[in-house]
């Protein structure tokens, strides 16, 4: 379970989470829409630490993340997060970047670690590309493998962070196809989404995000059939 | 059709200047090389506040003429007493020379690693020294090893000024011989031949590692 209680967050002047409540359970799919700038991404950083809060706490499994006697690293085994940007290791072939971390952070032999890499890989549809490098390949294609490389860690929850935004949009189809794979596998995910079609159809929860604050959230029929914020309409019918 | 007075003895005079010549390079790209990586680590790591007095020396050595620190410190580790041979007094100032332009080399590749791959890195629960060793370092290697060619051939043309310190290296060995034999132009010539002899490999073998790094990248 994640819980995240009266975060607040800022860069400098700008305040970026102005007070975020939020209890995520164990196998459901919260996703969070909002314009840019609405501090949607920044949650997610702060779930796994790699950026500390000015206020308020997250607790993952009883573990508060930004504690100081909190190891980061350990936690940061079963928060897997992918990135917009697809951050894969270009100087690794893409069996070793999906291998890198189990043997690393978990101590895994090669052979454990690559079985398991494997496994994702073709989970991922990627599995007859293991000894390719990164840069030979497609967008979606280097997403997913970001995807796997997060899996082969066995998290307990994921983080997207609109993994489709740096996309072309004929490549945006097979990475939400694998977003929805690993929902309806009873993946616990947050989302920070541009894609209302995906939010809509895959989500347990649909979280809306309006500078710094979170005006609203809500089953997805809720939110996109009968919104209660006027910013939420508005912002659906600017983004429809 | 072309004759020469120079021997095979002067030729073998002229290949142990040209022992010399990689001795005091390799001792000083080697020494260099461990230097700057160390600082040009540290370098990336600290504030540029913190890294100021570090940054100034290495400035001192980047900015004064070579021969001016060669002559410099062999004359003062003379007057200080320290009985230092000539050559060892070459290649430590030789090293700190390269240690410093390294430096920069290091530092600047540790920062041309996108920090949001870094992220991604921790994020997969790396610590901060897997970060470095597994990803930041052979990211950075590939960004500067073509400017560390350019360093280490720089170093094994300049390591002629240490001739200075009365070190017979390659081109003070073909000086002599030019006064003796007055046949500047030829000796010259098979100099050159020697040097490039010396740099090709090295130039070669970073095009190599470019290539096949690049056919990854």
């Amino acid at each position: 379970m994640i819980e995240i209680e009266n975060v607040h967050k800022s860069f400098g002047a700008l305040q970026v989470l102005k007070g975020i409540d939020l209890t995520v359970q164990k196998g459901e799919v919260v996703s969070v829409i909002g314009g840019s700038g609405s501090g949607k991404s920044t949650l997610l950083t702060c779930i796994n630490g790699l950026e500390p809060i000015d206020k308020g706490r997250i607790v993952v499994d009883g573990t508060e993340v930004h504690a100081r006697d909190t190891d980061l690293n350990k936690l940061r085994r079963k928060i897997g997060i992918v990135f917009q940007q697809f951050n894969a290791f270009p100087h690794l072939t893409v069996l070793e970047n999906v291998t890198l971390a189990p043997r690393k952070v978990k101590g895994m032999g090669r052979k454990e670690a690559e079985e398991i890499a494997v496994q994702q890989l073709s989970h991922v549809g990627l599995a007859d590309k293991l000894g390719v490098y990164p840069s030979r390949l497609s967008g979606g294609q280097q997403q997913r493998m970001a995807i796997a490389r997060a899996l082969a860690m066995s998290p307990d929850y994921i983080l997207f962070d609109e993994v489709t935004s740096a996309l072309d949009p004929q490549l945006v189809g097979e990475v939400l196809d694998t977003l929805k794979l690993l929902a309806d596998e009873g993946m616990t995910m947050i989302c920070v989404t541009h894609e209302m079609s995906f939010a809509r159809d895959v989500s347990d929860r649909v979280a809306f995000f309006h500078k710094g604050v979170m005006a609203e959230i809500g089953a997805p029929d809720q939110i996109f059939g009968d919104p209660q914020q006027e910013e939420t309409r508005q912002f659906l019918s600017s983004v429809r | 059709m072309f004759d020469t007075a120079l021997t095979f003895n002067d030729l073998m005079f002229m290949l142990k200047g040209a022992g010399m010549t990689l001795s005091v390079t390799a001792f000083a790209v080697v020494g260099g090389t461990l230097l700057g990586l160390f600082f040009g680590v540290l370098r990336s790591q600290i504030s540029p506040w913190a890294a100021l007095p570090l940054t100034f020396v290495l400035d001192i050595f980047r900015s004064v003429p070579l021969l001016i620190q060669l002559i410099l410190a062999n004359a003062f580790q003379a007057i200080a007493g320290w009985g230092i041979s000539p050559f060892v007094t070459s290649c430590i100032v030789l090293a700190l020379y390269t240690s410093a332009y390294c430096t920069e080399i290091v530092r600047g590749a540790i920062e041309a690693v996108p920090s949001v791959t870094r992220r991604a890195a921790r994020s997969l629960g790396m610590t901060w020294g897997q970060d470095l060793t597994q990803i930041v370092f052979p990211m950075a290697l590939r960004v500067g090893l073509p400017s560390w060619i350019g360093l280490t051939l720089g170093v094994m043309k300049d390591s002629a000024l240490v001739m200075w310190l009365g070190i017979i290296e390659l081109l003070r060995s073909s000086q002599i011989l030019v006064t003796r034999l007055q046949e500047p132009m030829f000796i010259l010539l098979v100099t050159g031949a020697i040097y490039f002899a010396l740099s090709f490999p090295i130039a070669r073998l970073g095009s190599r590692l470019e290539k096949r790094w690049q056919e990854n990248d």
